[in-house]
């Protein structure tokens, strides 16, 4: 018989409204994975979780197992990403990434690696703020992680060595593919050879290493348009928070 | 709740099931109100039934603050004593009652009908914010003051909205963000904290 109330570290992902005054939080946590759970009155003024609990914060919490959803019966905030909270484009790169996370994962299953990478992706934003870098790193090792490991060694279409030219990026074959069989696949990005060492070089180091790499504007749109449309394709659907980046431009700086 | 259970006539859990549904009425609250309506006369009844139909059939939003009301423009934009070199926007038209409320505030409002939030599909453009930038080309607004919730979709749309018409010229001020009153500074989270000290003011 698991205890009735539990404690964990938690990133706010995701609240809606529950009631009038109550609302319904996914969490991203490092031993539980995914869950969603109340936060009873956190709405009202003076509430003791507030802002404990707001989006976007990485808290300590207690609580207590429901029938359905469990319930929060304390928090105390461990890092609020206050230089995040302030910046408009920040803020709009931090949907980005909730999303993908929410989109991507199921309820209960632990993962602490993705945590870790959610934790460190959200404090390198708040502290270095090179928006293109930090998306870009995050969803090649999100999908490292979860299975859909961008191939970049031989071409994935008919196995030969890329040529040190330009050559294409094909979300149907999940990697890049040489100029044969990219021609022809329509959904294939062009992916020039700095991009093909960028993203190679990306996904073995960690994120101090890959902070290195300083992007052009036109190495970091190849980047972004591979990386969406690879990911557009694993989800069979454009995420909701896209548009709005766009409109603030927030991953093209640096 | 599915309340075919109860050992009542139909008309009577479907009454209980819909009151239920209501914000703050639960399942005991229901059940008083609806065998209250059951002795009540007919046309208490029917009073009730056409205030319900009411607010839906006769109103509208206000033209130049989105306001809901009954006359366009609404009694704030109507009313000729109030200082219409000030706009206050709110996220809802139930935002406005409690600055009202203060008798603190003699401007103008304008509602936006809602805050970005991405992850739920919600863009600028689902908000009423042209309706904003077209009255405050037109109109002698010397002052626009956001009061957006102070959570962080309020706060963004602030900024979004700030950065829009940062142009314009015109003063931009946001409501002060701090403790609560009878709040309990041990229980502030360090954001509120940060604020209200940002926010102090001389004694
Ligand atoms: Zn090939
Ligand atoms: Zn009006």
């Amino acid at each position: 018989m698991p205890s009735r109330v539990y404690q964990t570290e938690a990133i706010v992902i995701k609240r809606n409204k529950f009631g009038e005054a109550d609302r319904l939080l996914t969490l991203y946590t490092p031993g539980f994975g995914k869950i969603r759970a109340i936060a009873k009155g956190a709405m009202r003024p003076g509430s003791k979780l507030g802002g404990n609990v707001e989006l976007l914060t990485y808290s300590l919490l207690m609580l207590a197992r429901g029938r359905n959803l469990d319930i929060i019966t304390q928090a105390q905030t461990i890092d609020n990403f206050i230089e995040l909270k302030d910046n408009l484009e920040l803020i709009s790169c931090s949907f980005y990434i909730t999303e993908l996370i929410d989109s991507f994962t199921e309820e209960n299953v632990e993962d602490q690696a993705l945590f870790s990478l959610l934790l460190n992706t959200l404090r390198d934003l708040s502290t270095n703020k090179e928006s293109a870098r930090i998306l870009r790193y995050f969803e090649i090792h999100l999908l490292d992680h979860l299975g859909y490991r961008p191939q970049l060694g031989k071409c994935t279409g008919c196995g030969r060595q890329l040529q040190p030219e330009v050559n294409y990026f094909s979300p149907s074959h999940g990697g890049a593919v040489c100029r044969e069989c990219g021609y022809p696949d329509i959904n294939a990005r062009i992916l020039s050879v700095n991009a093909l060492k960028v993203l190679r070089y990306w996904q073995q180091c960690d994120n101090a290493t890959a902070a290195k790499v300083k992007l052009n504007h036109e190495l970091s749109k190849e980047l972004k348009s591979a990386m969406r449309e690879y990911i557009k394709y694993i989800l069979e659907k454009q995420l909701k928070s896209i548009d709005w980046l766009d409109e603030l431009n927030a991953d093209y700086r640096k | 709740m599915n309340l075919d259970f109860l050992p009542v006539a139909k008309p009577i859990s479907k009454l209980i099931e819909e009151l239920n549904k209501l914000p703050g009425i639960g399942p005991k609250s229901a059940q008083r109100l609806a065998y209250h309506l059951l002795q009540a006369p007919a046309e208490k009844s029917r009073d009730l039934a056409e205030a319900i139909l009411g607010i839906k059939e006769n109103l509208k939003l206000c033209s130049s603050c989105l306001n809901i009301t009954d006359r366009d423009p609404c009694s704030i934009c109507n009313d000729e004593t109030r200082d219409t070199t000030k706009i206050c926007i709110v996220e809802e038209p139930i935002d406005i009652m409690p600055l009202e409320r203060t008798k603190k505030y003699r401007g103008l409002y304008h509602v936006l009908h809602g805050v970005i939030s991405p992850s739920d599909g919600i863009k600028p453009e689902d908000l009423h914010i042209r309706e904003l930038l077209n009255r405050l080309s037109s109109a002698e607004v010397t002052e626009v003051i956001l009061a957006t919730n102070p959570n962080l979709e309020g706060e963004a749309t602030s900024m979004y909205i700030q950065r829009l018409i940062a142009p314009l010229g015109i003063r931009i001020t946001r409501l002060a963000r701090g403790l609560p009153f009878g709040g309990d500074l041990e229980y502030a989270d360090d954001i509120t904290l940060s604020r209200a000290l940002e926010g102090r003011q001389e004694m």
